[in-house]
């Protein structure tokens, strides 16, 4: 006898504890197994490209900010780079050390969020409060010199808006020490929990081939076994000056590509985010910060592209001058936007629940993804 | 092969007509025609000496060129001229790039699609036919993405207006 | 006025009347619904992670509008996600409350001019008891915005809400 079964399509979200924001998923389910995944965006469709258009060149800088809202130095480096790149001006030393260090405590603190809020989907609730008190020290740092605890203005074209305050690099330097134990102790209480192995490795795996062909790039394509990091490939601002490695997921629980992998090149990705910083740290020069900040902001006809290695992967910007005040148009080439795009192919013939861990794991802003 | 123009020799003599010109610019980039783009990109990716594997990036452009015009109500409505997109492709062995633009016609927008080419591409094209309505031919799935469903217009079209209600709500400050 | 009338001196028993008796209960443990829409849910997180401990408030957590009292709409709301919010709220049982935090959901914030998708305050689809200003406001901001609600509740009576009552 045979039992007889049917398709459930299963809505999850707008609204929902584990989409990890606006994000709807229309689910086709038989039984517990997921068919199929066709997700809906634009809930947070907040027209940024829009504004742009509207805006002068300075003034898209805090908007930058609202996109990938984890990552906001990275989202001003990107824009400030590429407009730099469009009015061909060099910055001095001492701003792209401030650039650079800035950059990637930021990177840092939106991976303590990634793995915080991936625990919570998985069902370890510590994990995120351990990581939220580490996180609220880098924020500290950067309220310091901006003023703002996570949506900066810090950096402008050719420069940046504020200099260090005294001290600041001291207690960058406490931080790291008081950081590298703690990374030990989040290792003990997650990565190698056996619960949370069993849940997250050989689930929702990514091959390589698919990987590229989706677009997908950052902490997930290089989970997939791709050595690509656009700080290593093909440098910008000072990073070919540092010694650090490019963390690859290796299959070390399950298979190369899984949903443990894409976690622990995270984990892997803050030490040596914590690596770059102690080198930039030692050899930050003095100067002017605002010594190469341009009166007006007018650049030539032209188009640019610009990109920087943000903590989700590669943050294109495609600016196109027609001479004027604003911009005539800017596209962002934001990464969770392409990382979310192969959710359907990575979530097929898993179970209903791992829909979530997977989802956890490609760590996605819908900020950016909708802009 | 490195630079974009030796890709360019390459491709003006494997597409002659197709491929138009090289415009130098800061990227410089290869303008090709419209119903072609599919075959080139099936070329870059297959043929050895280009293996462009990462689609990086897809994205429209109003040009504005046409005849500005203001209709009864005041709004300048643009006729004619044309709409662009720009092709972004990388090679992640070196890192080398190559950019393509499409012209099309603001009237009649039509340009082959290269979803399943690139599949990276299924998005942005879905973007840009949402925010410019320029249609893709052959994309498995071309529906608005970002906007609502029943949206009417297209919001990045530089002469557009926005609607004073939508679904009972005023939309204007 | 408090919770406490009349103390006596054996402390055993106190006197006090049924709508302090209720208010006190209400004001003490609103369990918000985990609504997140965008940058300012990110500063609700940290509220209520470890430093800041949204918890002490009564203030927990349920991922069920059915079992919420608060509402917290933290972030951009758009037009796509309007009526979506609604629904929500309308699911959410008597008495219920809502905070509005951050500039965007208060009037549209940054995106009130050119935003063609983003609706211009939430107070157009469900009325708001406490607006928390700021871009995005500081976990201190949001913990104060509570301690206003906090307040209106305590001032209610049995048959109406205390903004009806003004």
């Amino acid at each position: 006898m045979s039992l007889k079964t049917e398709e459930l399509v299963l809505n999850m979200g707008p609204q929902h504890p584990s989409t990890h924001g606006v994000l709807r998923l229309e689910l086709l389910v038989d039984g517990e197994i997921v068919k199929n995944v066709i997700p809906h965006l634009g809930y947070l469709h907040r027209c940024f490209e829009k504004h742009t258009e509207a805006l002068q060149y300075f003034q898209i800088v805090p908007y930058t900010d609202r996109l990938d809202y984890l990552a906001s130095m990275g989202n001003n480096f990107g824009y400030v780079l590429t407009i730099e790149k469009l009015l061909k001006i060099e910055v001095p030393e001492r701003v792209e050390y401030i650039r650079v260090i800035t950059a990637e405590l930021q990177r840092i603190a939106s991976h303590l969020v990634a793995i915080g809020t991936f625990g919570i989907d998985v069902g370890a609730f510590t994990p995120f409060l351990f990581c939220f008190r580490d996180r609220e020290i880098i924020l500290n740092l950067f309220e310091e010199i901006t003023g703002a605890r996570f949506l900066y203005n810090f950096m402008a074209v050719g420069g940046l808006n504020y200099d260090l305050s005294n001290g600041w690099v001291d207690k960058v330097k406490d931080f790291i020490k008081y950081f590298r134990p703690k990374l030990k102790e989040l290792n003990d209480l997650l990565s190698f929990n056996k619960i949370f192995i069993e849940r997250t490795a050989s689930v929702g795996i990514l091959p390589a081939d698919m990987a590229i062909n989706y677009g997908v790039s950052g902490p997930m394509l290089r989970a997939s076994g791709v050595k690509y990091d656009i700080r290593k490939n093909d440098p910008y601002s000072i990073y070919n000056r540092f010694d650090f490695d490019i963390p690859v997921g290796q299959g070390l629980q399950g298979t190369v590509g899984d949903t443990w992998d894409r976690y622990w090149v995270r984990v892997l990705e803050i030490e040596e985010s914590l690596k770059i910083v102690e080198q930039a740290i030692e050899q930050i020069p003095e100067g002017d910060v605002k010594a190469a900040i341009p009166k007006k902001i007018k650049p030539p006809v032209g188009t640019a592209y610009g990109r920087v290695e943000n903590p989700r992967g590669e943050l294109g910007f495609f600016v196109v001058s027609d001479g004027g005040n604003n911009p005539f148009r800017v596209k962002v080439r934001p990464p969770s936007f392409c990382n979310l795009s192969v959710i359907n192919e990575i979530c097929k013939n898993n179970l209903v629940s791992d829909v979530v861990a997977i989802l956890g794991s490609t760590d996605i802003v819908l900020g950016e993804v909708d802009r | 092969m490195k630079t974009i123009n030796e890709f360019f020799e390459v491709l003006k003599n494997n597409f002659n007509d197709a491929v138009v010109e090289l415009k130098e610019d800061i990227d410089s980039y290869i303008v090709v025609k419209a119903d072609s783009i599919d075959k080139i990109a099936e070329f870059i990716k297959t043929n050895n000496d280009f293996k462009f594997d990462f689609c990086t990036c897809v994205s429209g452009v109003d040009d504005a060129n046409g005849t500005k015009n203001t209709d009864e109500n005041g709004n300048v409505v643009i006729n004619g001229g044309t709409m662009s997109v720009f092709y972004h492709f990388n090679r992640l062995v070196d890192d080398a790039k190559i950019i393509f633009r499409v012209y099309v016609e603001r009237e009649n927008p039509v340009v082959n699609s290269i979803a399943m080419i690139y599949r990276a591409a299924d998005w942005h094209e879905r973007e840009i036919f949402d925010l410019f309505g320029i249609n893709f031919t052959n994309h498995p799935d071309l529906r608005r993405i970002l906007m609502p469903y029943d949206w009417e217009g297209h919001p990045l079209r530089k002469d557009y207006k926005n609607p004073e209600f939508y679904q009972g709500i005023r939309v204007a400050y | 006025m408090g919770l406490l009338d009349k103390e006596f001196n054996d402390g055993s028993f106190l006197l006090t009347t049924t709508e302090n008796l209720l208010n006190w209960g209400r004001l003490s443990s609103l369990w918000q619904m985990t609504f997140g829409l965008a940058c300012c849910a990110i500063e609700m997180m940290a509220t209520s992670a470890s430093h800041y401990d949204f918890d002490r408030f009564g203030v927990i957590p349920r991922p069920s509008p059915r079992q919420a009292d608060l509402i917290i709409v933290s972030g951009t709301a758009t037009l796509k996600m309007a009526l979506r919010i609604k629904r929500v709220y309308e699911q959410m049982p008597e008495p219920k409350y809502v905070i509005s935090m951050g500039s965007c959901s208060n009037s549209g914030g940054p995106y009130w001019k050119h935003g063609y998708h983003v609706l211009k305050g939430i107070d157009r689809v469900i009325p708001v008891d406490v607006y928390v200003p700021g871009c995005p406001p500081r976990p201190e901001a949001l913990l104060e915005g509570l301690l206003k609600l906090q307040e209106k509740i305590r001032k209610e009576t049995l048959v109406r809400k205390s903004y009806e009552n003004n």
